[in-house]
Order: structure tokens, then sequence, then C-alpha cells
């Protein structure tokens, strides 16, 4: 190497961003100021709030929207919207729940069952989306139509209602519920997992609260340290530039479809475990809750920016919200007013953030 | 010796639109072939026959002898032909190190990414073109453009490429970044790659090409060696000495004398004003 060209390059270094500027550009950052400044809020508004008994309601709804905004966050870092997401979750859950009563079998088989048979719809999302071309937010429009009826029209077929039957005295159900909806906590001095929170002595939490923090985690490590999360950035930043240098991009999507058909059916089981029962009309409008996380969150709506921890963030601001309005003896019909507050702050903060970020 | 890419009066169609006809071209080891032509000459279709993102309909492509018809870019990559193309193919929110492994990741135990390596890699390869970046954390869209274009080049040199496809590297840049570029592309060359260097310049082209195929309108206007053409031909052939001249007596019509007398002057200096 010669000197001059050593030199020469020297010349068109740019210029050195500090610390506290690489801190800024971090997705999650706007999210975590407005939860810490949340929760100072509502500590001081409202008594109840730091509660132990509260905090562990507010960290139940939390996790409920957060275990979806982990797969709602990856498929919007790739790109792609799921408006079905919300009625795909009563579909998991009435999948289970019909077949389990219906042929009279072990829970977990439903379980199971429904498992393959979400996992199907989240892949058929992505075929749709991959074999039409046209925008998710369309593909998944019809999907989350057609679902939302079809929860309805195969219930009442099968049930004569709109409801499932109640399958809390079949076989598995005990077991299921240990999983997918119980609670931990202090009995005793002693941690432990029951499905009755009355035996608890001390402070509880809903078990989903421990797989939200793990989903997340697992998500957490996909996007920044597997060959997969390079590629779930690369398709949602610049697609065509992705497959030019050999991403698979059409695989990566339908993935990512199906990573949110996979929260859909963990939620749909919880649900079901939850009340042994699904109302079949359930769940439309939530999707819209799942992105409003992850955007809170610091998920580009555009995609190839943002995180599952900044997710998992925006999933406890929503939580938060959601709670401590009716701790603060607020109105709660307010609520859906604070969210769309947030989510504005939120999309304009994100977007001087990525301003920043190419620049 | 064998050409590494031979491609024998290769055409491609889109529909009813004939966008390349009857083109051959032929890069040796060590060699730089420039491909002149100005917008819509159908560079930009040959880039992607050679590079396997379109297949061509008629003639025949042969990389090292061998036919080949590509079903995708990966193909291409993995006879050794790199493409950087002019919108570099980089995700500007992604970090440089990132960009540089995209596609070809380098995995440790489990699955895992070897952050390190990789790190160290982009930083080591791109010291190595004389770009020193202390920061492969940051987004490739906060380089400049000739450091991009930098990087895109380290990208393909250090995955093995033998046959480096260059599309327009040269075309947004200034005086002096452009120049940075050329020197890699001679650096390349000397290190035994093939290089395509897709090109409306021919002051760039010139210096540093071997050979030179002109393009026009989806044909080959001429395919000269270094030693039969001379730079002010170079430019005669591609810009069309009719069409500076046309350029001149519009200017007059417009009352711009000045700029009109100085095209008619480059006209005549280049030998290309028609009888």
């Amino acid at each position: 190497m010669t000197a001059a060209l050593t030199e020469g390059a020297a010349d068109e270094r740019v210029a050195r961003r500090n610390p506290l500027r690489r801190l800024l550009v971090r997705p999650e950052l706007g999210a975590l100021i407005g939860a810490a400044a949340l929760f100072v809020f509502f500590s001081v508004t409202a008594d109840a709030f730091l509660q132990t008994s509260s905090f562990s309601t507010v960290l139940y709804a939390s996790s409920t929207f957060g275990i979806m905004a982990v797969g709602v966050s990856l498929l919007m870092i790739g790109g792609e919207f799921d408006l079905s997401a919300g009625v795909l979750v009563t579909s998991a859950a009435l999948v289970a729940s019909l077949v389990s009563f219906q042929l009279t079998l072990n829970v977990w088989v439903g379980v199971l069952i429904s498992l393959v048979v979400t996992l199907a719809l989240g892949v058929l999302n992505g075929l749709l989306y991959v074999w039409t071309k046209l925008p998710s937010f369309i593909v998944t429009l019809a999907t989350f139509l057609m679902l939302a009826g079809a929860n309805l029209g195969v219930t009442k077929a099968v049930t004569g209602n709109v409801a499932s039957d109640s399958i809390s005295d079949m076989d598995g159900f005990k077991s299921a519920k240990r999983v997918f909806a119980s609670e931990i906590g202090v009995v005793d001095h002693q941690i432990r997992i029951s499905a009755r929170p009355a035996v608890f002595t001390g402070p509880h939490v809903s078990i989903t609260v421990l797989w939200w923090l793990l989903f997340t985690a697992v998500a957490t490590w996909i996007l920044l340290r597997t060959r997969a999360g390079n590629w779930i950035f690369a398709v949602g930043g610049n697609a065509a530039s992705a497959r030019a240098v050999g991403v698979p991009v059409a695989r990566t999507k339908i993935g990512l479809f199906a990573g949110v058909a996979f929260c859909a059916w963990f939620s749909g089981m919880h649900l079901l475990f939850a009340f042994a029962t699904v109302q079949s009309g359930e769940g439309v409008g939530n999707e819209f809750f799942y992105i409003i996380c992850a955007v809170i969150g610091g998920c580009l709506l555009t995609g190839g920016y943002g995180s599952a921890v900044g997710a998992a963030i925006g999933a406890f601001i929503f939580g938060m919200v959601n709670k401590g309005i009716v701790y603060a003896d607020w109105n709660p019909d307010w609520f859906r007013f604070f969210l769309g507050a947030a989510l504005l702050a939120a999309t304009v903060v994100n977007h001087l953030v990525r301003r920043r970020a190419e620049r | 010796m064998t050409a590494l890419v031979k491609l024998s009066g290769v055409g491609k169609d889109y529909g009813s639109v004939i966008a390349l006809r009857d083109v051959s071209l032929e890069v040796a080891a060590g060699q730089v072939v420039c491909v002149l032509g100005d917008n819509g000459a159908g560079k930009s279709t040959l880039i992607k026959i050679i590079a396997g993102l379109h297949r061509h309909d008629t003639g025949t492509y042969e990389v090292a002898g061998e036919p080949v018809s590509f079903a995708s870019p990966r193909d291409a990559l993995d006879l050794g032909i790199a493409t950087v193309y002019q919108d570099l193919a980089v995700v500007p929110l992604m970090p440089v190190w990132r960009n540089f492994f995209l596609g070809s990741e380098k995995r440790a135990r489990f699955g895992r990414l070897d952050v390190e390596f990789m790190r160290r890699t982009t930083r080591d390869e791109l010291l190595a073109m004389g770009i020193d970046l202390r920061d492969v954390d940051q987004p490739i869209g906060t380089l400049s453009g000739g450091e991009r274009q930098c990087v895109a080049i380290a990208r393909a040199v250090y995955f093995g490429a033998k046959v480096l496809v260059l599309d327009e590297p040269t075309a947004a840049l200034g005086v002096k970044q452009a120049g940075v570029v050329l020197r890699y592309i001679v650096q390349a060359r000397d290190r035994g790659l093939g290089v395509v260097f897709i090109t409306h310049n021919p002051h760039h082209a010139y210096p540093v090409g071997d050979r030179f195929l002109i393009l026009n309108r989806g044909r080959p206007l001429g395919y000269h060696d270094k030693s039969d053409i001379t730079r002010e031909e170079l430019t005669a052939l591609m810009a069309g000495g009719a069409e500076l001249e046309q350029l001149a007596h519009e200017l007059q019509a417009t009352g711009a004398a000045e700029a009109a007398r100085e095209v008619e002057d480059e006209t005549r200096s280049l030998g290309i004003q028609d009888p």
C-alpha cells in the first residue's frame, strides 16, 4: 500500500460518531425513556400502581400482548404486516378446543393439531404474499376477514353456539393449564407454579410473563446472532439488494409469517386454558395493538430496523397505560386516546432516529 | 488461455422490446473489459445476464469454457462471478460488517454467527484497500459513495470472485473518489481478476481498460483492443458526432452562441464533425 493511497482514503473518512449519538440510534431507546416516564407518572398519580398485585396485573396484560408482539415485530423488521394475527389467536384456540371436544381426545392432541393448523395458516399467508406479489397489508387483510368469518361460521356449525364448549373436565386440561395459563409465585418462601392463584401466600405473576421474556430473549438472539436474523434485517431493509447477494427472500418472509403464527398459537392456547371456552368473535382489532407495541418499541413500519426488546418495552408501555388508567381512577374510555398519542409520539421519534442513522 | 467469461451473439427480449442483440464479449484473467454506452444502450441488461438475474434468450454464455444459463445470482456467485451493482446491493441501515458478509455469513457452532471474526475480517479487508473504519458497526448508509463502492468491491474480492462485474461504479462519484475506485479496479486486475467495467464515461474507461465494447440501442457498435483505438475515437463513438452537432445547432437557435461555439470546437477537436 502506498502512502499516497492511504492518505487519500483517510481524507474520505466519515466523521466519528460520539458514544451518546450511537446510543441515541438504538431502536429501543425512545421506548425505554417513554416506559420510565410512564412508570414514574403512574407511580405518583395512582397509589395502587406500585402494589405487587396490581403490578402483576400490569405485567400480565403486557405479556399477553407482548408474546404476539415478538412475532409481529420480527415480521415488521422483515418489512411486512400481518393483519390476521388477532383473529389467528382465536382460530388457534378454536381448533384445539373443537378438535379435542368433538373427537373426545386428550386436549394435548388438540393442542398439537392446532399448532400444525396455525403454522399452516401462517405459511399460507406467506405463500399468498410471495405468489401474488401484493402488499402483505392487502393479503393479510383478506385472510383476516376470511378467518374472522370462518371462526364464527365453523363454531356455530359445530356447536350451535358462538362459543366453544368448555373443555375444563377433559383429559390433559390440568397439565396444559399449568403450561399455558398458570401462575408462578411464592408459597411459604418457596417458588411454585399453580393454576389456582389462591394458594399463593406471597407475590405471584402469570406464567405468560415468563414465556414472554423467554420468547423475547430467543427472538433477540435470532435477530442479532444468527444468519436468519441477518436475513430478516436485510429483506426488510432492501429486499432487492438482499436477493442480489444470495439471501433467500421468499423463504425468509414465509418463515416470518410462520413465526407470527407460532406466537398466535401460543396466545391461543393461553386463551383456551385460562377460560376453558373460546368466544369465536374474539381477537378482532387486537392485530393493531400488536403492531402498536412493535412500533412504540422502535420498529420501523417500512422494515429493516427495530428490535424484539423494543417490542417488549412497547408491550410493557401498552400494559401500563391499559391498567394504569384504571388504577389512577380515570375513565378507561380514554385508554385508546392515550394509546394513540403514545403511538404518534413514538412514530415521530422513530422517524427522527432513522434520519440520523441514515445520514 | 480460456476466457473466464465469454458471451457469443447473446440477445435478450423483454416481451416485444429487444433489449440486447448479438453481443459478444470475452474477459480473461488480469484483463479489464469496458462496456460503454449511453442510457438505454443495454448495459444493464448485459450485466443482469452475466450476473444471473436474467437468462439470455439467444446466443451462448460460457464460463471457463462451459456453457451456462443461470437460474439465480447465487449460481453465478458460485462460479466466481461477482457483480457490484449501481445501487451496490447494500442495505443502508445495516452495519458495515453485516453488509460485508450478507448472504455468506460465517457461522460458529450451533448456527451462531461468528460476529468477532466477521467484524475483524471486515476491518482488515477494508484496511487493505486503504479505508480505515474504526467502527464497522456504523450503518453502511453513513459511508461516502466511494467508500461504499470500495466495501462492495472488497466484499466481492474477499469471497473469491474470479470475475468482477462493476455496474457504473464511478457514475455518482466526484472526481477524486472516482479516481480511488479506478485505482481499485487496477488493483483487482493486478491480482489476476477479470473485470467487466460498465460505464458511460470514456475518460474513466480508457485509462484502465484493455478492451472496449461500445453498445448503442442494444447492439454492439464496436469492440476494440486498446491498441487500435484512441481516447478521442472512443469518446467520439460514445457520444455520436451527429448528436453533438445537433446540440450546437440547438444552442445557437436559443442564442447561446458562446456555448454553441464551445461545443463546435469540441466536435472539431474530436475529429467527428460530419462532412
